[in-house]
């Protein structure tokens, strides 16, 4: 049992959080600029810097790569067809479920919504797929995994799981669903049998995929290192914990309403997240952080608002920010309790 | 032969299409590729997610952003 423990703890912490390529950095920056300047304020944001980019780095590419072959094999057709074959909750979980390992690009969402909805899948089904999509992702669960263990990493996936397919269930019982645009109800559904892929299709698929998505996260890892190195290096401890730590009981609000307005992807929130972890940010508050920055965008929201009405957008936002912040507050409580 | 490719938000939809004008010449197929960027015929066809490519009335890839190469592979298919 004790080897696991090692062997886990090698792999959070040697493998995916890559302390060794810390020690590299600050060692190269000692021999480069002397030890003076390495351990002042300057070496240190940098050394943090450095480190926190090729390791993000790194771990997008691999992750990338990894998902994007996972989830060729489930495009949104076959996930529109798995769906319509069930019913009530176990819907709405398996909608979760598929939410998480679906590919879709935003400009996809609408198609999605009004394909799911035309084939008679329920409201609460198609949000609890739209919720957990950017909610919870296999690339956070190696991540927050290389932060902070794999025990909160899974629970953060499972915080997320439920929060959708809660969120899908109220959406939909309460009869805020069926405020949906008219238009999205007229026309048929149409299934398609998904191409067959092979294997080296799907390698290009994930090799695509890794460039595509790199390039396109490369500015929210520079600002979220950047920030990150600010928080570790910089502002003040007393600061953050006055504002964030675990004393004030609206941390976790200030932290999902501070988050919300703003998008990130969860590849640049994950700096800012060790930096305010390390700094005694509650466990809760940096979740809900990650959580509201990551789920509610502006994009996405345009988009939603084109098919359903006022009503149900603002349902959706609400019902998503309460499970955040009540997530954020269980996972807080529960470090106190169990540390 | 009848090609369709499916998508108009998106660079990567956009990029789909002019492979596919590419791939078409190289297997010199006359007919001219359709662009087709209206969200409702791409959903008529069955696709969510785009860019996709439609051979034939046949949907051949959907949600992938296909190679001139990838292309060509696939019209040969179809011939």
């Amino acid at each position: 049992m004790n080897l696991l423990k090692v062997i886990i703890d090698f792999i959070s912490n040697q493998i995916l959080g890559m302390r060794w390529l810390n020690e590299v950095v600050g060692k190269l920056l000692k021999v480069l600029f002397g030890e003076t300047f390495a351990q002042g304020r300057w070496g240190l944001s940098i050394q943090f810097f450095i480190y926190d980019f090729i390791k993000i780095g790194i771990l997008l590419c691999v992750m990338i790569f990894i998902i994007s072959y996972i989830q060729s094999y489930f495009p949104p057709e076959r996930t529109k067809k798995i769906l319509g074959k069930f019913k009530g909750i176990k819907a709405n979980i398996l909608g979760a479920l598929l939410g998480t390992v679906t590919p879709f690009c935003s400009c996809s969402s609408i198609p999605i919504f009004i394909g799911f909805t035309r084939a008679g899948l329920s409201s609460g089904v198609t949000f609890s797929f739209l919720i957990s999509s950017p909610l919870v992702d296999l690339g956070a669960l190696v991540l927050l995994t290389s932060i902070f263990g794999i025990e909160i990493a899974v629970a953060y996936v499972v915080a997320g799981l439920i929060i959708a397919v809660i969120g899908g269930t109220i959406i939909e019982k309460t009869g805020l669903g069926n405020n949906i645009q008219d238009f999205v109800y007229n026309g048929e559904s149409v299934d398609i049998d998904s191409p067959e892929l092979s294997r080296k299709e799907r390698i290009d698929y994930a090799k695509g995929e890794t460039l595509a998505t790199y390039r396109k996260v490369f500015w929210y890892i520079v600002i979220g290192v950047g920030i990150g190195s600010l928080i570790h290096n910089w502002i003040p401890k007393s600061w953050i914990q006055t504002v964030l730590g675990q004393n004030n009981p609206f941390s976790v609000l200030i932290a999902t309403l501070f988050g919300a307005p703003f998008y990130a992807d969860i590849f640049g929130t994950l700096p800012i997240a060790e930096a305010l972890f390390a700094k005694g940010v509650g466990l809760g508050t940096v979740m809900a952080f990650m959580m509201a920055v990551t789920t509610l965008s502006i994009p996405s929201l345009i988009m939603l608002n084109r098919v359903v009405k006022k009503k149900l957008l603002i349902a959706f936002i609400v019902v998503v920010m309460i499970g955040i912040i009540v997530i954020g507050y269980g996972f807080n409580a529960a470090q106190i309790f169990f540390t | 032969m009848k090609i369709q490719a499916l998508g108009g938000c998106c660079k990567k939809s956009t990029a789909n299409y002019e492979n596919a004008v590419e791939a078409a010449k190289l297997c010199g197929v006359t007919d001219e590729v359709e662009h087709v960027s209206d969200m409702n015929e791409i959903m008529k066809l069955g696709v969510m997610a785009t860019p996709g490519l439609v051979i034939n009335g046949k949907v051949v890839s959907s949600g992938r952003l296909l190679t001139t190469k990838q292309i060509v592979d696939l019209i040969e298919k179809a011939k």
